[in-house]
């Protein structure tokens, strides 16, 4: 089948660019050129109109075919002793294609965002956790506690969709949600605006969220607490907030591992989970998490449907083996563990490595930032744009196919990390 | 390309064919009768005296989908034990309780299976299973979607709304999802337990619906018989591993009127509150019933020693079963409006009591069950235990004495309060070809696997016949997947992908309407994005799909 994608007006068109992966926009595609119309937020609107300039595969400055940048990279793959796949920026083919290139080459496999997505996974794969989703939260809840996140600032339509919906199935007074913020710097205006129950806002050090939880969790199981105050959060104000906890029928804590960046922020992400657990032994309470943005949660899924492990994984011995903190990206390139590397972002993550001085192979959309000259750069489509695709949503249960809305001179992650790993046979 | 496997003992029930020496010819994937003298055979593969059978089928198996990934997520010291790596021609990966897709690819096909289905797909995730079940090579596949927990059908069900309308939304679930049949997880209880209801039994209700398990099951049964869905109504019933539940279970068989349905792990359903730990067997009665009520069919969820991992829709049994995760962690989940999940980490203990009665209570009822037509061999991987251990099941069913050797080695107490001593029954290879081949296709509606006849699917499974049926069954001398050689003695030696089997039943398209209006209003995405388009499958998969016709 094909279709024409000029000058076409696309409707419920699902949008990559965050990963609450919204699917209601309304999309022109006049002559080549895109144009949001609607339900587009700030992010969409720049990444989907942006116009991706016309560039051809480069070695160092120059110009080449794709067979020869294809060729070189694995070249390098070839000679290198421990090379990295990373950045991870691309749909489930994108993920699976890395994967077997990755083992092709006895490389390393890490996702861009996976210090955020660790915070979460540290957690998850040592004391577990209860969770929901989007449409959970939308219908059921009651009380909604945002930890260290405002939602608002990096997933503009959060509360339009999930918190302050038009309908909902059970809790249908969505004005009698209870809004409750803890952290540091958060945007409290959408629940301000929303004109029902005024928030809760308890401001703390985003690093002091998992003493105000904890302290919670205490005082929910009768012990008594010593403290009066956390910064200046009183204990009053505590026991209130845990009372209304203990009393919703369906409470929701929200967080985003992102934005939890400080040194053992899963400590916090445990004591979270742990406060939730517990409730849950008289009344409903889920987690709900904010993430997985630039194909993170792909990434994090497909990885651990082929290997077993989420990311993070090294096949250098032949067989997947998993170290969260051997085999951390970030940390391999710092501390300069390997000879080759493989980055790839076709969203719009920006690449920013400070001084490889290691042979680089980097496949980006052409409008994203490189800031470093790589010794072969190939230009990809982006998924939902320039071709279809699979993504999983924040939430890790729902997917969407991405569509086709524009044509692209360039080829799709896949096809290209499939060219090289054609390269060894 | 003509085949010839010449001279091995053909074991076919569903041809009547029980342990004949036979010549089986294959064309171009197909199963054919003899051909014409002077035709030119390509190959010919002399298996004079083996044992030969179908491709075998396990018919519920947890390989697909978000409950999966999130055990394989949460364990990565069991993976650790079992890591598998690459060779010439295969992915490498890992095993052991929740193995990688490849993987159990792979293991399958080297143990002679060469369908595996999916019981639990969860619609809104459908589109993820389909991903993971396109990443499992060589065996085809197929997965049961949930139904009776969601919102749109408890509202349908408390409105009242007439038969042929749930009817028409279980056929659209069924093709949006790309499915092959309806299963149902402790009905209205998943649902229940998001409005904290702890406790679901057949004739209780939904606190917020006011509808019933009974209700639900009977229309959903209805529904998947009058929509001519070859698979009955797969059901995980009320309490599960509730002591006491057999009563329960029974009710269930009862309250279905006659309506074919399937009762899938029963084992876990089938607990009696008898004797001093106030927990006994219940294999006897069920296995009663399970004769007497040909309408009824079932899978044993065989539980087998050792580390697990229990991943199951049924948030509200499986929340109380985190008390006894082994390792300390577990994942609940709701999810979507849709269900929810619950995966619980497990070890089997043999000198547990309780362990060592449900081990002895799925063999009760292996042994008890008269027509192994309607009886199928599962372990509900991995709940009760991974599916590699299956050739140690079999022998489990066919050597009485080993049977015996294994029943003094557990929990004392539990052994002395079991019949399974006393029971002297053993499989035959006609049986297990039946339970484990024949049996499985027919129920699905899978009218050419499972079987050896003229026109079937040349999925063929060649075994060397062994005193030690656990050696037997482990390692077959070959496996044919649609006429090709994919494992030989016991390894992978060509990779294919394996088709999807759907269904696609017909309905009123005019319930998208509503449909349409429920999603804009109360989902979390499009009804036009929430449906798996077969391009899906077909080009982002890599893989085919096999359209199987309704009755």
């Amino acid at each position: 089948m094909t279709i024409d994608t000029e000058s076409r007006r696309h409707l419920n068109v699902p949008c990559p660019f965050c990963n609450l992966l919204c699917d209601d926009l309304v999309i022109e595609n006049r002559k080549g050129k895109l144009k949001v119309s609607q339900h587009g937020c700030h992010l969409a609107k720049k990444q989907f109109e942006q116009e991706q300039p016309g560039v051809t595969p480069r070695i160092g400055k120059k110009d080449c075919t794709l067979e020869d940048a294809t060729r070189a990279a694995a070249k390098i793959l070839k000679r290198s002793k421990q090379a990295l796949i990373g950045g991870l920026g691309t749909d489930v083919n994108g993920a699976r294609a890395a994967l077997q290139l990755t083992e092709k080459a006895s490389a390393i496999i890490d996702h861009m965002h996976s210090d955020a997505a660790f915070r979460n996974l540290d957690v998850m794969q040592n004391h577990g956790w209860v969770m929901t989703t989007m449409a959970e939260i939308k219908n059921r809840a009651d009380l909604i506690i945002f930890a260290g996140t405002d939602a608002n600032t990096n997933y503009p339509r959060f509360f339009e969709r999930v918190i302050y919906p038009n309908d909902s199935l059970v809790n249908a007074n969505k004005k009698n949600r209870q809004i409750v913020y803890i952290g540091e710097n958060l945007n409290i205006a959408p629940a301000k605006k929303a004109g029902g129950k005024q928030p809760i806002n308890l401001e703390c050090r985003q690093d002091k969220i998992g003493e105000v939880t904890s302290t919670i969790h205490a005082i929910a199981a009768g012990q008594e607490i010593v403290k009066h105050a956390i910064g200046s959060i009183t204990l009053a104000q505590l026991k209130e907030l845990t009372e209304l906890i203990q009393q919703a029928k369906y409470g929701v804590i929200v967080w985003a591992p992102g934005e939890l960046n400080f040194p053992y922020a899963e400590l916090t992400v445990q004591s979270i989970s742990e406060l939730v657990k517990y409730l849950n032994r008289t009344t409903r309470f889920s987690g709900f998490t904010l993430g997985g943005n630039e194909g993170g949660m792909t990434a994090n899924q497909v990885t651990a449907w082929q290997s077993g492990y989420p990311s993070r994984v090294s096949f250098a011995k032949g067989y997947p083996e998993y170290d969260p903190y051997r085999f951390s990206a970030w940390q391999l390139l710092r501390n300069k563990e390997i000879d080759a590397l493989l980055w790839i972002s076709s969203f719009s993550a920006p690449i920013e490595i400070a001084r490889p001085r290691i042979p680089t192979i980097v496949l980006a959309a052409p409008s994203i930032r490189i800031n470093f000259t790589p010794d072969i750069f190939i230009p990809v489509s982006t998924p939902g744009i320039n071709h279809v695709g699979q993504i999983i949503r924040t939430d890790s249960v729902v997917s969407l196919k991405l569509r086709k809305i524009q044509e692209s001179q360039h080829p799709s992650v896949s096809e290209v990390l499939n060219q090289i790993t054609n390269q060894y046979r | 390309m003509l085949i010839k496997l010449s001279g091995g003992i053909v074991y076919d029930p569903a041809n009547g064919i029980n342990g004949k020496r036979q010549d089986i010819y294959v064309r171009d994937g197909r199963i054919i009768d003899k051909p014409v003298a002077g035709s030119k055979i390509d190959k010919t593969y002399n298996i004079a005296g083996k044992v030969v059978m179908a491709g075998a089928i396990d018919i519920h198996t947890h390989i697909g989908g978000g409950k999966v990934n999130i055990a394989r997520i949460m364990l990565p010291e069991d993976h650790r034990h079992d890591s598998v790596r690459k060779t010439s021609i295969t992915r490498s990966g890992c095993g052991h309780a929740a193995p990688s897709t490849l993987t159990t690819g792979y293991r399958y096909t080297e143990m002679g299976y060469t369908a595996c289905f999916e019981p639990a797909m969860l619609p809104i995730n459908a589109r993820q299973a389909h991903m993971e079940m396109a990443d499992t090579p060589i065996v085809d596949k197929g997965a049961y979607v949930l139904l009776g927990n969601d919102d749109y059908f408890l509202r349908m069900l408390a409105g009242r709304k007439d038969q042929a309308a749930i009817s028409d939304y279980v056929a659209w679930t069924i093709q949006a999802s790309q499915a092959l049949g309806i299963k149902v997880v402790n009905p209205g209880g998943i649902s229940a337990f998001k409005f904290n209801q702890r406790k679901l039994d057949l004739d209780e209700t939904n606190v917020y619906y006011n509808v019933t398990p009974r209700e639900i099951l009977k229309s959903l049964a209805k529904a998947v018989h009058d929509l001519g869905v070859p698979h009955p109504l797969h059901v995980h019933g009320c309490n599960l591993g509730v002591p006491g539940n057999l009563r329960t279970t029974l009710d269930t068989i009862k309250s279905i009127e006659g309506l074919p349905m399937h009762l899938t792990h029963i084992q876990f359903h089938s607990y009696g509150t008898e004797g001093d730990r106030n927990f006994s067997s219940g294999a006897a009665q069920i296995a009663e019933a399970v004769n007497k009520n040909k309408n009824i069919s079932i899978d044993v969820g065989q539980i087998l020693f050792g580390q697990t991992v229990t991943a199951s829709g049924d948030t509200m049994r499986q929340y109380d079963g985190h008390w006894h995760a082994h390792p300390k962690k577990w994942v609940m989940m709701d999810i979507e409006c849709d269900a929810g999940c619950g995966v619980v980490p497990f070890q089997y203990q043999d000198k547990s009591f309780v362990n060592a009665l449900q081990w002895a209570i799925g063999l009760e009822l292996f042994l008890l069950v008269d027509d192994p037509w309607r009886i199928f061999l599962t372990t509900d991987h991995p709940n009760g235990a991974p599916f590699t251990t299956y050739p140690h099941l079999i022998r489990l069913l066919m050597d009485r004495s080993f049977r015996n050797d294994m029943l003094s080695t557990v929990n004392k107490a539990a052994a002395k309060s079991s019949i399974l001593a006393s029971l002297d029954r053993e499989y035959s290879l006609y049986e297990i070809a039946i339970m484990t081949r024949a049996a499985p296709a027919r129920s699905l509606g899978l009218r050419d696997r499972g079987h050896l006849g003229s026109g079937a699917a040349a999925d063929i499974t060649v075994y060397t016949e062994h005193k030690n049926k656990e050696r037997m069954f482990a390692k077959p001398d070959y496996v044919f997947k649609d006429g090709e050689l994919v494992a030989k003695s016991g390894k992978v030696v060509k990779i294919t992908k394996g088709s999807t089997h759907t269904l696609r039943p017909e309905y009123d398209k005019g319930i998208e309407k509503s449909l349409n209006t429920y999603f804009d209003r109360y989902m979390s995405i499009k009804l036009e994005n929430f449906k798996l388009q077969d391009d899906e499958i077909i080009e982002l998969g890599s893989g085919d799909i096999i359209i199987q016709p309704c009755n």
